[in-house]
């Protein structure tokens, strides 16, 4: 028998954290985002249950601002696949106009995405929350537990963390607690690409290189997906050849320049790449503890 | 999902690197030491020389390095690491962080843990999952204290392979003689704890010597550098050879049809119409089906998560234990109680009679603390008599559990002789700990077992107030095996033949008398013992 390659004992490692929860919590959710890490999970947790069907719903917090390819492959996905798919808007976000142009990022990300996922969450009185977040990608999450527990107000405390000692996992909670469990948290982007390679698990087009519509505004390349985004003095539209490494609201998404179609070119592209992933969302660059705040408040 | 991925992708051709890193091995380690020691510097150093630390990150570190002031040492790695807003500002690791690399050989996890005293319970999270510890001594200080600690800890999680990074070397001038003196004394500090293998670099984290490439200031040196250890060490083996376990996570049974056991096999490997025995029940069944999402298997090893069933109906659910049938998995025992060393990680002290929340394998039992066995001096190794083991205090604990279990030693089973106890009330994970073989656990409670059949031997001969009936009884003996010596003697002439025949009556008659009651009792005791006793074999 050889031993397995280091995707196997990830995998492996993965549908071992989904079975645990499916085992421990009462009412578990998919947190289905449509990006790369969100495809990796669902394919994760559907050889978990194999051969029974997904026994937990997806649930999808739509700011109303993604990409419109986004909804579109979701929508198609969950159709193909009979998914229990949960799409959730925060519609006193909506009525109070809040939006990422006149808003701003921060104020529309708590407002559209923080608070309306706790909202679902408590509408559903979901105890765990599967995510597809990684150590890798932020200094805040490199510390994140797989089953980081949270207050009845969705809180995340840094400073009381589990110990998860031999991913022994202590799944206890009160009433009111709930847990966020992350089966990818020892993935690396690299691992994440090199496992759709090998699983042909469909992503969203966005993701390869194209050309789109693109404007250079804060040191990106910003796609203007529809109308709503004004044009500021200056700014022009032009067609480049581009593609997303995270996916979200397009006009807090960043574009990199690429010739990259498949997966294998993805790949390639990263070896040689010398950016992190996270540089194409502007809203970790409030301060270098951004994303902590953020946890804190509940935000994923 | 043909259409989808038609939709995003033409068909994918074949990788065209060699080391495609689904083909990659996987190495876990962990970095030990203090905040003086280096520690953050060396793996933000080691993840800067493997290429890991993209321009944009680099371009922070520059602007945190100067606004944290410590700058002037150049740019500080340490900083690509203390993730924790409060923990860049003291400037101290607190938790565990994890961080992945890769080169063309391997991939690597790596957890950075604090090195203080109080955070001994960080180190061991971190370790438990460690294939390798990265020891580190600052050349100027030596072997302290905590080095001794860190070793004890990496042994207790059962890290295999240590590597001692001798940091700081300029501070000594790389010298061979103070280096050398201080690989000794560490190695002869560590006396009496097992691992594959220990290996001692001597390097300098901010420089970069021997890390990547080995240093011209270290002529004398003839070993590894530390990533070319890091990409050579060996990690397989560790699972596999041994029969066939696999813990019950979760009883699949999506309709009536099908009703499948899904785990992650713990060790060995099994096949399609292979017996196998359910503990603790004894249940027997031999496998029908090895069921996954890419079609059913005809054989699975370790580390495969996959789903069993079985060819008859029978009682399995979540924390049973499925094991190779009969005699060949001696290793795993159904008990009611056992000894093990544990590291508590909460806020409140281990005492005896505390009842917490048992999670062992996938199993979860209450297990209440009998007695403290030794606490363990986590610098000296020395045994210690204790009451209640405190925060990151490290001990040996006999459990007594609430139903039997199905546990292994965890010499030979990670996934059997590992365990947390959980705080009923606050849900704190108090402890840790590991499940002792039974040659080392018996070492202490075999003296307790001599002395308490003397004293039940005593009971059975002499009564219940033997104590008071001693002095008679043993008066009456000697009394009569003297006057059996002068009878020899008298009769024989010889004064040996005598003193022979004195002490025989007075030792084997008694002896005699103990192993004929033990005979017996013994006899009737397997007549009435029930089956599931503890310590059984399976």
């Amino acid at each position: 028998m050889t031993s397995p390659s280091h995707l196997d004992r990830l995998e492996a490692e993965a549908i071992g954290i989904i079975r645990e929860t499916l085992a421990t919590a009462e009412r578990p959710v998919l947190l289905y985002s449509i990006g790369k890490d969100s495809s990796v999970l669902l394919h994760l947790a559907r050889k978990a249950v194999y051969p029974g069907r997904l026994p937990f719903p997806l649930l999808h917090v739509d700011t109303l601002w993604e990409f419109q390819e986004m909804g579109r492959f979701r929508d198609d996905l969950a159709q193909k696949l009979g998914l229990d798919l949960i799409v959730h808007v925060n519609r006193e976000g909506v009525a109070a106009g809040v939006n990422p142009i006149d808003s701003g990022s921060r104020i529309h990300t708590d407002v559209m995405k923080t608070v309306a996922l706790k909202q679902a969450l408590d509408a559903g009185r979901y105890d765990a929350a599967f995510g597809g977040a990684r150590r890798d990608e932020e200094k805040s999450r490199a510390k994140e537990r797989v089953f980081s527990v949270r207050t009845r107000d969705h809180r995340w405390d840094p400073k009381s963390q589990r110990p998860e000692p031999w991913q022994l996992f202590n799944t206890l909670k009160k009433p009111g607690e709930s847990f966020r469990v992350f089966p990818l948290s020892n993935w690396t982007e690299l691992d994440v690409w090199a496992y759709i390679e090998r699983e042909q698990i469909p992503v969203v087009p966005l993701y390869f290189a194209a050309e789109r519509p693109v404007l250079w505004r804060e040191g990106t390349w910003i796609m203007r997906d529809d109308e709503r985004m004004p044009l500021l003095p200056g700014e022009v539209v032009q067609h480049r050849m581009v593609r997303f490494r995270t996916l979200g609201c397009y006009p807090l998404t960043g574009a990199v320049e690429s010739t990259a179609t498949t997966v294998p070119e993805i790949i390639a592209e990263m070896r040689a790449s010398r950016s992190s992933e996270r540089q194409g969302r502007l809203i970790d660059f409030d301060s270098a503890g951004s994303m902590e705040l953020k946890k804190q408040e509940g935000y994923f | 999902m043909g259409a989808l991925a038609a939709e995003t992708a033409a068909p994918l051709p074949a990788a065209a690197n060699d080391a495609a890193p689904a083909s990659r091995s996987l190495l876990r380690f962990i970095t030990c030491g203090s905040v003086d020691d280096g520690k953050s510097t060396l793996l933000g150093r080691l993840l800067y020389e493997a290429g890991a630390i993209p321009d944009d990150v680099i371009a922070t570190l520059e602007a945190d390095s100067a606004r944290i002031g410590r700058a002037d040492r150049g740019l500080d790695y340490s900083l690509l690491l203390d993730g924790l807003q409060a923990e860049r500002e003291q400037g101290i690791t607190i938790d565990v962080a994890y961080r992945y690399f890769s080169t063309a050989r391997r991939a690597f996890i790596v957890a950075d843990t604090p090195g203080h005293e109080q955070y001994t319970r960080n180190m061991a999270t971190g370790a438990s999952t460690a294939d390798l510890a990265i020891i580190l001594i600052d050349a100027g200080k030596g072997v302290l204290p905590q080095t001794r600690r860190h070793a004890l800890i990496a042994a207790f999680v059962g890290v295999r392979h240590l590597v001692v990074a001798i940091n700081k070397i300029d501070l000594v001038d790389c010298d061979a003689g103070r280096i050398r003196a201080i690989e000794t004394a560490f190695r002869s500090a560590i006396t009496g704890l097992a691992f594959d293998s220990v290996t001692v670099i001597p390097l300098s984290a901010r420089d970069g010597d021997n890390l990547a490439a080995l240093s011209p200031r270290t002529p004398w040196y003839d070993g590894p550098t530390l990533l070319g250890w890091l990409e050579a060490v060996g990690v397989d083996g560790a699972a596999g050879g041994r029969g066939f376990i696999m813990p019950v996570q979760w009883v699949n049974r999506p309709d009536a049809a099908f009703r499948g056991f899904a785990g992650t096999i713990a060790a060995g490997s099994l096949a399609v119409g292979d017996s196998v025995d359910i503990l603790p029940s004894r249940q027997t069944a031999r496998v029908t089906r090895i069921v996954t999402f890419d079609g059913d298997l005809q054989r699975a090893g370790a580390g495969t998560a996959v789903t069993l069933v079985l060819d008859r109906e029978i009682d399995v659910s979540r924390g049973d234990v499925i094991v190779a049938a009969g005699t060949a998995q001696r290793a795993v025992r159904v008990r009611t109680s056992l000894d093990a060393k544990v590291l508590v990680t909460g806020q409140a002290a281990l005492v005896p009679g505390a009842t917490y929340l048992l999670r062992l394998g996938t199993a979860s039992a209450n297990a209440t603390v009998e007695r403290v066995v030794h606490g363990i001096d986590i610098a000296t190794y020395e045994e210690r008599d204790r009451a209640s083991v405190e925060t990151n205090e490290l001990a040996v604990v006999r459990l007594r559990f609430d139903r039997p279990l199905a546990v292994a030693s965890y010499a030979v089973s990670q996934g059997l002789g590992a365990f947390i106890l959980i705080d009923k009330v606050t849900h704190e994970t108090a402890a840790m700990g590991t499940v002792l073989g039974e040659a080392a656990s018996a070492h202490r409670p075999r003296l307790q077992l001599v002395g308490q059949s003397f004293e039940q031997a005593m009971v059975r001969t002499y009564g219940g107030d033997w104590r008071r009936n001693l002095v008679p009884a043993t008066t009456w003996r000697l009394g009569s095996a003297l006057l059996l010596g002068v009878v020899v003697g008298v009769l024989t002439g010889h004064p040996g033949y005598a003193a022979a025949a004195a002490a025989a009556d007075a030792l084997v008659r008694p002896l005699l008398r103990h192993l004929h009651r033990g005979l017996w009792s013994r006899w009737s005791a397997r007549r009435e013992a029930p089956l599931a006793e503890n310590g059984g074999g399976i």
